[in-house]
């Protein structure tokens, strides 16, 4: 008995391990892909466009994460999103060679700011940016989260209260001409560890790390969605009263969700500021965030390759439609935002999970009817069909 | 000393009033259907720019009438408002009750349409738009006639929607080759218009040495007529207590009778006619936009926040609060007043600019929440989200 029991657990895991596999191998054939092959194609104006939306489409994951599983939908993830660009912009705005005449940013004398603000020196180590990208986005969102999440304001209020935090910090940032020269944001990248940013080989390098990022946040993302903790988030979403009476305090899973969300904003903000050489306090507009919600819409809620697809298709469209007709694009954009919520409510990904696989089966002849799948199961019900239909 | 207070509270008053006018729209919509819509803050620059056109028609009709063409300006402003509002409501929202992040998303398209139709808008424009809606709506009535109409919709509605997009194309391009730079030049273009006030509205009530403008104090006149408006219709019409027991529960409503569905048309209407005037009291105080709608809009949603949504009361010390606040601390007048000791003063000269002062706003109402998560006066009920 036991040992059957045991068979049977090492036989469902042997059965999930594989698919897990398969799935790994889908995802590295996909990233080898995009890095060995798409330069080959694409032309370099391209690639860095393609480089970009990868480094969007980690935002998307995380948006994925916190709208489409745990139903919180934030418009204020443009603020993580700066945030990180600003902290690894900072570390490049102090890579100053040592011949010049002024160990400031140049920003920073035409101000006339002497000195260097206190908050800015821990910026000259690598390490500590580094950390400071993913970090500060996530401790912010984590206190932004647990002010909210503590007096169970959700739903809408949410929604307006991350939106009104976005003006805030689009304000503070704008206002702050001295510390972060406001509206023009950081920029003029120089070097990154002694090389020069704008080479096409770094820039390559970029291309690269975006990917190698996208796929370790595809895989926490799949990790945390999968378990039971991946089961507590889809209950918050569903029905968050039933889970707290079944004994379950959501508030430190909302925080957690919330500022792991955050830090993948961070990280693609920080990716996306390399590639476009500049990080203004444009992208905290409201107007940004709520972009970043639709590419998840329009990819499927809840399904974390649609969070990607979105992002990549909403954003080719974008680029390849301003740059022929820029009156039209609001228009389209509006009309986009306007069709996915009435027509296709589950995105693209979740279209095809269910009526394109209808649709297919239509097409080609074999339309099957659909039964309970504990019907198809059943071995009682099997063999009747064997033995005594037609 | 004294004029500066007096300058801070009167201002911040009307940018008050007007922030009330917007968010009552708002909030008795969100206390009705739990939604949300981004769209208001678009509501009230159509507002502004049916004033302005108000105001160009009237110039035409000679001096007597454009003294007084701001009367007409308003109304006209609560029906163009209430019009969009209804298509709105009856186009998009009804298929989202129950869903209203999804709402959210939604409005937040049509406003981003919006934002670009008036920079847009010509006459091209506005003929293809108006053959499209007569092709495509003509043609579903015929359709629909049909007693195989449920077979066929799917088709139909297809084949309709390209073919009368097709002809509205035509006839625009057709339009535009023809008539040239008269059909196709933009009617307001992308930049900001201007309204001016009536010359009876330009001087200010002197006070001592401090003059009261009058434009300001016609805002809060509009803003307590409507108050008051809002409140008569609430409390003491047939259509006001439908509003109100669909509020308190909807689904009893409904069992009793009440055509909910209608209500909510007429809510939504309501609300965007309020925002229409906001828009109408926004253009007195500055030159309007097609963005005009977008710095309004997160302070009004605030309104909301602060208030809740069960009574008008909690609307209205909201709005007057914020409004207050955030004029006084923009402006410095907290850093006169704590002259006498420094960091204060350091403080508030900090935050002394109109965005700064956001920033302390929104700040100030987090720690709010924190002790009143349902805003100031809540809805009384045995929820379990309460």
């Amino acid at each position: 008995m036991t040992v059957q029991a045991a068979a049977e657990r090492r036989g469902i895991d042997w059965s999930k391990r594989r698919s897990l596999l398969i799935e790994a191998g889908i995802v590295l054939a996909i990233a080898l892909f995009l890095i060995l092959i798409v330069p080959a194609l694409l032309s370099g104006f391209r690639l860095n466009l393609m480089g970009r939306f990868l480094a969007l489409a980690i935002v998307a994951l995380g948006i994925d994460l916190i709208w489409g599983f745990t139903g919180l939908l934030s418009l204020g993830h443009g603020i993580f999103f700066t945030l990180g660009g600003y902290a690894l912009a900072m570390h490049l705005k102090l890579q100053i060679p040592p011949t010049a005449s002024s160990q400031l940013p140049e920003f920073m004398s035409l101000y006339g700011v002497t000195e260097l603000p206190w908050f800015w020196k821990p910026f000259y180590s690598f390490p500590f940016s580094a950390l400071a990208v993913m970090l500060i986005p996530a401790l912010l969102a984590a206190l932004l989260g647990y002010v909210i999440f503590r007096n169970r304001i959700r739903g809408v209020y949410f929604s307006i209260l991350t939106q009104a935090a976005t003006i805030i910090f689009f304000n503070f940032f704008n206002g702050q001409q001295k510390l972060f020269n406001g509206t023009n944001g950081l920029t003029d990248f120089r070097t990154i560890f002694g090389v020069p940013v704008n080479n096409a080989s770094t820039q390559f390098a970029f291309y690269v790390t975006t990917i190698v990022f996208l796929v370790l946040a595809y895989a926490l993302c799949r990790w945390l969605t999968s378990g039971r903790f991946g089961r507590l988030l889809v209950a918050i979403r569903d029905d968050e009263p039933r889970l707290r009476f079944s004994g379950y305090n959501p508030t430190g899973f909302k925080v957690l969700v919330f500022a792991v969300s955050g830090a993948l904003a961070g990280i693609s903000g920080a990716l996306f500021t390399l590639q476009t050489g500049i990080i203004s306090p444009n992208s905290m507009n409201i107007a940004f965030s709520i972009e970043m919600v639709i590419w998840v819409a329009v990819g499927g809620r809840a399904t974390l390759v649609g969070a990607i697809l979105g992002t990549l298709i909403v954003n080719f469209a974008k680029s390849l439609l301003s740059e022929k007709f820029p009156d039209i694009w609001l228009f389209f954009q509006g009309g986009l935002f306007l069709l996915v919520v009435l027509f296709l409510p589950d995105g693209i990904v979740g279209w095809l999970r269910t009526q394109g696989v209808d649709l297919v089966r239509k097409l080609t002849g074999r339309n099957r009817v659909a039964t309970y799948p504990s019907l198809e199961e059943d071995p009682e019900v099997d063999y009747e069909r064997k033995n005594l239909g037609d | 000393m004294l004029p500066s207070i007096l300058d801070g509270v009167f201002n911040g008053l009307s940018i008050g009033s007007i922030l009330l006018i917007a968010a009552l729209g708002l909030a008795i919509v969100f206390g009705l259907m739990g939604v949300i819509n981004m769209a208001h803050g678009e509501l009230m620059m159509l507002g502004a720019y049916t004033t302005f056109v108000v105001q160009n028609g009237f110039r035409r009709m000679g001096e007597p009438w454009l003294q007084f063409y701001i009367f007409f300006a308003v109304i006209m402003a609560f029906i163009v408002a209430a019009l969009v509002g209804l298509i709105l409501e009856r186009g998009v929202i009804r298929y989202l009750y129950g869903r209203p992040l999804e709402t959210l998303l939604a409005t937040w398209g049509v406003s981003l349409m919006l934002q670009q139709f008036v920079r847009s808008v010509n006459w091209v424009l506005v003929v293809g738009l108006m053959v499209f809606c007569l092709l495509y709506f003509g043609g579903l009535w015929l359709v629909r006639r049909r007693p195989d109409f449920e077979r066929i919709r799917g088709w139909a509605i297809a084949i309709l929607l390209a073919l009368s997009a097709g002809i509205a194309w035509a006839v625009g391009s057709v339009l535009a080759q023809t008539y040239g730079l008269a059909m196709t030049k933009p009617w307001f273009g992308a930049q900001n218009v201007d309204v001016t006030a009536p010359r009876w509205l330009l001087g200010g009530l002197p006070i001592g040495n401090y003059q009261l403008p009058y434009t300001r104090m016609f805002i809060m006149v509009l803003t307590v007529l409507c108050v008051l408006g809002i409140y008569w219709f609430l409390q003491r019409t047939a259509w006001g207590l439908r509003i109100r027991s669909v509020t308190q529960n909807r689904n009893m409503s409904a069992c009793l009778g009440i055509p909910t569905r209608k209500v909510d048309a007429l809510t939504f209407a309501l609300g965007s006619g309020l925002a229409g005037i906001a828009g109408c009291a926004v253009s007195l105080l500055g030159s309007v936009g097609p963005n005009t709608g977008q710095n309004y809009i997160v302070n009004t949603f605030m309104v909301v926040v602060v208030g809740g949504v069960g009574k008008l009361v909690g609307t209205i010390v909201g709005a007057l609060t914020i409004g207050i606040l955030d004029y006084v601390i923009g402006t410095g007048i907290l850093a006169l007043l704590f002259a006498p000791i420094q960091p204060l003063t350091d403080f508030f000269t900090f935050f002394a600019t109109t965005s700064m002062s956001k920033v302390l706003v929104f700040f100030l109402i987090v720690v709010f929440l924190q002790f009143r998560p349902a805003g100031l006066f809540p809805q009384k009920g045995r929820t379990v989200d309460a």
